[in-house]
């Protein structure tokens, strides 16, 4: 069987973009993020657990550059599955299920899960 | 009582040969997705809020000694991380049975994101055991 001689159905590139489509996308990309950014999370573990030199390898990249970048990130999409997941519970209890609920629970979210990102991130270099 | 695929009339003599349609797992994955999300809420918030208090000390290793000393957060972490783990066992699948069509690669990444996600926790729920006596 062909798969590549088969016709497709519409795809991201054809349909305009709304609030619903962005929100599933999102959600689904920042999942997938998070399983990548999972993995900084248990080197910190394995890493303290290993003992001091191995845990100051992690610190050394946490605290670079680089690293702020990947754990801002990995904030942003964590605040932003919760807040797009509470979503999915309510609608899985029937709620929110109309178009206009949608946009507007949409812009609640991307408001709210940024506000979230900068508000943590805020008060970490408030204080450190 | 649900009526299965196998019984009705609408299954095409190719689809029945080759084994194809629900095979009735669906909605168990999906509860344990959903109850996984409810208990992820709580979680990822004290989650967050003891990074950003482990953050603010400057995350030596001293305070996270001393973080994981504590029993009430060790249990929690490791709940965190059953809870987190499971999550993303069941979210890749579904990620991988969506956009993988290749017969032979999708098995073993399917089997291999269980097998990943397993090793993940067990080496992070280890660590937190191990940091925390």
């Amino acid at each position: 069987m062909s798969l590549s001689s088969r016709p497709l159905s519409p795809h991201l590139q054809i349909w305009k973009w709304s609030m619903n489509m962005a929100l599933s996308i999102f959600h689904r990309a920042s999942g997938v993020a998070l399983s990548v950014g999972s993995l900084m999370l248990v080197w910190m573990l394995v890493a303290a657990a290993n003992g001091s030199e191995s845990y100051a390898c992690f610190r050394d990249f946490a605290t670079s550059i680089f690293g702020q970048i990947c754990l801002f990130g990995w904030t942003g999409a964590l605040f932003f599955h919760l807040c797009s997941g509470t979503r999915h519970l309510l609608m899985d209890t029937g709620r929110l299920l109309t178009i206009p609920q949608a946009e507007k629970a949409g812009v609640i979210i991307f408001v709210v899960a940024a506000s979230l990102t900068l508000g943590v991130w805020g008060c970490v270099k408030f204080f450190y | 009582m649900a009526q299965k695929w196998e019984d009705t009339a609408f299954k095409a003599p190719m689809a029945r040969a080759r084994g194809l349609g629900s095979v009735h797992s669906g909605l168990h994955h999906w509860m344990h997705q959903k109850i996984t999300a409810l208990a992820n809420i709580p979680l990822v918030l004290w989650g967050v809020w003891s990074a950003m208090t482990l953050a603010a000390t400057g995350a030596d290793l001293y305070t996270i000694r001393g973080f994981f000393a504590q029993p009430v957060n060790a249990i929690l972490m490791v709940l965190f991380l059953g809870s987190v783990f499971y999550h993303m066992a069941l979210g890749l699948q579904v990620v991988i049975e969506d956009y993988v069509h290749c017969e032979k690669a999708k098995p073993l990444m399917l089997i291999g994101v269980k097998l990943l996600s397993l090793v993940l926790f067990v080496a992070a729920a280890f660590s937190v055991l191990k940091l925390s006596i």
